[in-house]
């Protein structure tokens, strides 16, 4: 009876086990050639690692201080450049991001290509892939080759890296704006700039706005690091501890910078939640 | 004729907003501006101008050393770019393998207790996301010694939280009906996650692995500034020296390793998803 019904194959070899057919690679031998390829090179990577257990095994110790010095920070007694080295920080941060923001609105505009003409648009798309690919560290590094140490390299950076980053997503933004409400302005006669005002910029408004907070929580985290070769910041004073091992006041640290960042991102929540 | 009605109504020009909220909007920029203002001021503070007006000068001295690279250096840095790449790489598998469980505890729909378990998810997801892996990486060289190894453990406790965050925004976005299929058969907890979710999110583990492996390549290249193996390391050793046309080099070689990267990654994700 059933022989009828199961066409490949004789009644009494139901498959009784189930095995899921393999996801990303269908084809047999690619995929046992990717396994084997990926363990061919994890075997060779390990091997690359040179590891130096006696130093590892001393460091445990070390590291045991550090969770201490986690647990019971110490924010007492380098209070003074703890002080010093966030507010460079958190003016760093704000600034950086307000002549950020001031300079991508024109070259977000500018890579947006239903709003410009191509030249224009091939600039503009170059300035962010240059700002984009260059890591912060390594601007900074030049930067405080050029204008010496201190917050003003850091605010420097920040903002340049500020450009690549709010211009991309600006212009793609403004690149998948509703077509309907250009169109409609553009039929009442307006101008290049009206257009941009009253057509272009309600739609974008709230989502700039958001990630301008999104980027000054980035440009606070990102100042904790160019503090590192010399750019001002909680960085060099976070360098400073860690250097002395002093660990209860670099976890003092750590402990503030992830405290403020979760702040700011919980505020930053609030506040696009509000512009929306 | 009309002219007269037409500038009668023409006061009654269309606004957007209302007297009160424009004002309110007015003050709120304004307060905005002064609190920069206010900020330039503190930060620019010990900001010594000569060096800042000096820096056109300083920027064509830099230049002029730093042009042309010195190609023959690239037979040193092999090494170190092949470290760069096991970092990134060794470093994005343990960040995946620690985040995977960690997304699970914090997911509302997996994780075992919604009051005591899914806040520590959470704060581990934050303290890792928070915190660079440069300054990870500068702890534990600190700890455990200069080397590459340090490298990947700053990498890979770095990665936790940018995977763990995305992936258990995937987990919870996942389709009920399935979960709900698979646990009307009986099916026991981990049964319900190997055959109801883990399909449901195996694309977006893959697609997070090689975003944030991408990632990791261009993070990795510049660890090794605080001694945790790579290319960084070379490169803190040129600056210390002041040996610029190497310094040139290296950054010809990181930015062309993070474009490749980059592109790899453009390719699988495209593949997978």
């Amino acid at each position: 009876m059933s022989s009828t019904l199961d066409a490949g194959g004789s009644a009494n070899t139901h498959p009784s086990t189930w095995k899921r057919p393999p996801v990303l690679v269908k084809n047999n031998t690619l995929r046992y050639a990717l396994i084997i390829g990926a363990i061919v090179y994890l075997v060779l990577a390990i091997g690359s690692l040179e590891v130096n257990w006696a130093r590892v095994y001393e460091g445990l110790d070390r590291g045991w201080q550090f969770v201490k010095g986690f647990l019971q920070p110490d924010f007492t007694s380098r209070w003074k450049d703890i002080k010093i080295g966030m507010i460079e920080s958190l003016t760093m941060a704000l600034t950086s991001t307000v002549a950020g923001v001031l300079i991508s609105i024109p070259i977000g505009i500018g890579a947006a290509r239903n709003l410009v003409p191509p030249f224009v648009y091939r600039i503009c798309r170059s300035i962010i892939a240059i700002s984009r690919s260059l890591q912060e560290i390594i601007i900074a590094i030049l930067f405080v080759a050029m204008f010496g140490f201190g917050p003003f390299a850091g605010f420097l950076t920040l903002s340049f890296a500020t450009i690549g980053f709010l211009s991309k997503l600006l212009a793609e933004d403004i690149e998948v704006v509703d077509k309907s409400q250009l169109e409609a302005v553009r039929a009442t006669g307006a101008s290049w700039w009206q257009l941009v005002n009253y057509a272009v910029q309600p739609q974008v408004a709230p989502r700039l706005i958001g990630l301008s907070l999104y980027r000054l929580d980035i440009n606070f985290r990102e100042s904790a690091v160019i503090g590192i070769v010399g750019a001002g910041g909680i960085g060099a004073t976070l360098n400073t501890a860690i250097d002395r091992y002093e660990y209860d006041s670099a976890g003092a640290i750590l402990l503030i910078i992830i405290s403020v960042v979760m702040l700011a991102e919980y505020l930053s929540g609030y506040a696009r939640k509000w512009v929306q | 004729m009309n002219i007269t009605e037409n500038s009668g109504v023409s006061h009654l020009r269309w606004q957007h907003r209302t007297g009160v909220q424009r004002l309110a909007l007015w003050v709120g920029w304004l307060l905005l501006v002064a609190f920069t203002v206010y900020c330039w001021q503190v930060m620019t503070e010990s900001t010594i101008w000569a060096f800042v007006a000096d820096a056109p000068r300083q920027a064509a001295d830099l230049g002029s050393r730093m042009v042309p690279p010195k190609w023959s250096y690239i037979n040193v840095l092999w090494v170190p770019l092949w470290h760069t790449l096991n970092i990134a790489t060794l470093g994005t598998m343990i960040g995946v393998a620690i985040a995977i469980p960690v997304a699970f505890l914090a997911a509302r729909n997996t994780t075992p207790s919604r009051f005591f378990v899914r806040p520590i998810a959470l704060f581990i997801i934050v303290a890792s996301r928070s915190i660079n892996s440069l300054i990870w990486a500068l702890l534990l060289v600190s700890i455990i010694g200069p080397g590459v190894l340090a490298g990947v453990v700053a990498i890979g406790i770095r990665s936790i939280g940018f995977v763990a965050k995305l992936l258990y925004e995937a987990i919870e976005e996942t389709d009920t009906a399935q979960i709900e299929a698979v646990t009307a058969t009986g099916a026991s907890r981990s049964q319900v996650v190997n055959y109801g979710i883990l399909p449901q999110i195996m694309p977006s583990i893959y697609g997070i692995s090689v975003f944030r492996w991408d990632i990791n390549i261009r993070e990795s290249t510049i660890l090794g500034l605080v001694g945790a193996g790579g290319i960084g390391r070379q490169l803190q050793a040129s600056l210390n020296v002041l040996a610029w046309p190497q310094v040139t080099l290296i950054f010809i070689v990181i930015l062309a390793t993070v474009v490749v990267s980059e592109w790899i990654s453009a390719k699988v994700r495209h593949a997978i998803i």
